[in-house]
């Protein structure tokens, strides 16, 4: 007998990171509980039903039950981590909103398979709304890290949080950007290259092709700052209003619709604090498909090429607003 | 049993029954009238439920107003939100709330909502609405104090309507799985719900049948009988199982004009002379009256 390959626990993607960062730190934290849906494997908490059996709580194939259950041991003290596919979570969020936000309980949600990274399984499982769906709910925070060196830090730092979290993970593969000196802060951006004709701010899995984009963009001697914005919410205003003013144009990328999420979030801070022109990168308010996440980028427009071009565009239109300005 | 709870002015009753049904008239008198003062709301799952509310609060539960914090306490969940005078009636009753602020309901900053907000009023436990969540958050409840070793049972009362949720059966399916010995369902079966009655709506029965086919303890009974409702809550503190008391009830109970009539489930704003005429059905006294209507 031979068992099948299993896809499911690569080493180097979000999902893995945070899986084994949960395991790791649980010792720490003993109030935290881990909910399960019937996906461990793929979530990464698999670690955790392993290393701490008595914390795990299955609650089957039935994630509003789960959800507002989350909500019932928070009432009574613990700390609940909900874990399942953000496409899974959307059925949840109203459960998410009442047992969890209205009720300002001390749970967490972690979302593996966010975006186009799910690749294979096709549009019904790419959560492309997730992160403005949780962005609505009042004093919910959210937060999308883009490497596993982040992973394992922002890991920490929802446990340490009093509050309600939405935090992605992620499904494929993700190369290493951040190396042991970094840090994260909720509610903090990072200028992770600098640069002064414009600023790319990127999240998740699109941090990575933002960089790419910045060396693309250099040969044509364009000097691109890269922020990479974890917490879409509460947004780094502060800092979005800083680069607005330094750099005079914007490109926000991210694995999800245009709509509502990070490139949102930027744009209402812009709005009402520092206007310049804003590309947007992502999805463009259609479904995705079955592909390699690679792939999946290029089609939909998300790749390293897209955000450059994004550059470019907002450039032109940054040029076109001063030419007025003169006249 | 709760020994604590005493009620500020039932000088008359005497055994534990009918103290629970002096309870309970006052409960159904001051949510009509907290009803009538905010001029709109549910009354008829509020009546329905009335006796239900003051066997829990006045004898089942180890709840007490001073006692709101205390870890052990054992924990209440509405997950019919939408009976929220019911249950701000028997906690200004019992001493959980002022009998005078709660009669001041739906209004803008008051802490008594049309459904229950754990924010405003700590002693309701979660905040609750929309239907089917309560259960989820009672099994959460009942899981996390197993979990610390604490002892202290859950109670959730839902409507007969909001069985319709799927939720409500995925939380049954895990509450038996998890052994949830310590949970206790009480479903206000009056027949009816928003529009019409269930068979109408969405037919429920054989609905012993199906919670006993999920692994639960099932009882029905007469929801308005206080001695049978007490027998059954005792009852369901002793099995392995989690309990459901599946309790007949009637609509709008107590109020002859409200009784199993559908369009008395709410929202509705009553008259001067409904309210007047309802608490006189209920047996009010010149000095009731005033108390809760003429404020
Ligand atoms: C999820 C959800 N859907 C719809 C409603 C609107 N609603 C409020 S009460 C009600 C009927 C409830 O009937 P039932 O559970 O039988 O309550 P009762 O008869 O005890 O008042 C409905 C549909 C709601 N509160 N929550
Ligand atoms: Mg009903």
């Amino acid at each position: 007998m031979s068992s099948p390959a299993l896809i499911a626990s690569n080493g180097d993607s979000l999902r893995e990171a945070f899986g084994k960062a949960l395991s790791a730190m649980a010792d720490e934290f003993p109030k935290l509980v881990v909910l399960d849906a019937d996906i461990a494997g793929g979530t990464g908490v698999h670690h955790f039903r392993k290393s701490h059996p008595g914390r795990f709580v299955q609650f089957g194939i039935a994630e509003q039950n789960m959800m507002a259950a989350a909500g019932g041991m928070a009432a009574v003290g613990l700390m609940p981590v909900v874990t399942t596919f953000a496409v899974f979570c959307l059925r949840a969020i109203e459960q998410a909103r009442l047992s969890l936000c209205y009720a300002r309980r001390n749970a967490k949600i972690v979302a593996s398979h966010p975006g186009l990274d799910v690749g294979p399984d096709g549009g019904s499982a790419q959560a492309l709304e997730d992160l403005a769906c949780f962005r609505a709910i009042p004093g919910m925070t959210v937060i999308s890290p883009a490497d596993a060196t982040e992973m394992a830090l922002a890991t920490r730092a929802i446990l340490e949080f009093d509050g309600p979290v939405y935090m992605r993970t992620g499904r494929s593969p993700s190369p290493r950007l951040f190396g042991d000196d970094h840090v994260f802060r909720i509610g903090k951006g990072q200028i992770i290259r600098q640069g002064d004709d414009l600023t790319i701010i990127a999240c998740g899995a699109e941090v990575a092709r933002a960089l790419a984009a910045a060396d693309l963009l250099l040969r044509d001697g364009i000097q691109a700052r890269v922020v990479n914005m974890a917490t879409i919410k509460p947004i780094d205003a502060e800092l979005v209003a800083r680069c607005a003013r330094e750099t005079g144009a914007i490109v926000t990328a991210e694995d999800h619709n245009i709509h509502g999420g990070l490139g949102g979030a930027v744009a209402e801070t812009l709005a009402a604090t520092t206007p310049c022109p804003v590309e947007f990168v992502g999805v463009k308010d259609v479904f995705g498909a079955s592909g390699e996440p690679e792939e999946l980028a290029h089609h939909y427009e998300i790749a390293a090429p897209h955000i450059a071009a994004a550059a470019k565009r907002v450039l032109k239109r940054r040029r076109a607003d001063a030419r007025v300005k003169i006249k | 049993m709760n020994m604590h709870a005493q009620p500020a002015n039932d000088t008359a009753a005497t055994n534990l029954e009918d103290r629970l049904a002096e309870a309970a008239r006052f409960v159904r008198m001051h949510a009509i009238a907290s009803i009538y003062h905010a001029g709109s709301g549910h009354p008829g799952g509020a009546m329905s439920s009335a006796d239900l509310f003051a066997c829990l609060y006045g004898a089942e539960m180890n709840v007490w107003p001073r006692g709101i914090a205390d870890p052990t306490r054992d924990r209440f969940v509405l997950s019919k939100g939408h009976a929220a005078p019911a249950l701000y009636a028997v906690g200004a009753y019992y001493g959980f709330c002022d009998r005078k602020e709660s009669l001041n309901l739906r209004k803008l900053h008051s802490p008594f909502q049309g459904h229950p907000h754990v924010l405003d009023l700590p002693w309701v436990e979660t905040s609750t609405g929309s239907l089917g969540q309560g259960i989820s958050v009672a099994i959460g409840m009942a899981i996390g104090l197993r979990l610390q070793n604490n002892p202290a049972r859950v109670y959730t009362m839902l409507g007969d309507g909001e069985l319709q949720e799927g939720e409500v059966w995925e939380a049954a399916m895990s509450a038996a799985h998890h052994k949830l010995g310590t949970l206790t369902a009480v479903i206000d079966y009056n027949k009816l719900q928003s529009d019409a009655s269930n068979d109408v709506i969405m037919r429920l029965e054989p609905l012993a049948d199906k919670w006993r086919a999920f692994g639960w303890d099932v009882q029905e009974i007469d929801g308005h009988d206080i001695a049978a409702i007490l027998v059954a809550l005792r009852h369901a503190g002793e099995t392995a199982e989690p309990s459901v008391i599946i309790a007949h009830t009637i609509k709008g109970k107590g109020v002859p004009y409200m009784e199993n009539i559908p369009t008395w489930h709410g929202s509705v704003k009553f008259t001067r002379q409904q309210a007047d005429e309802a608490l006189a059905a209920l047996g009010a006294s010149a000095d009731e009256m005033k108390e809760l209507l003429d404020v």
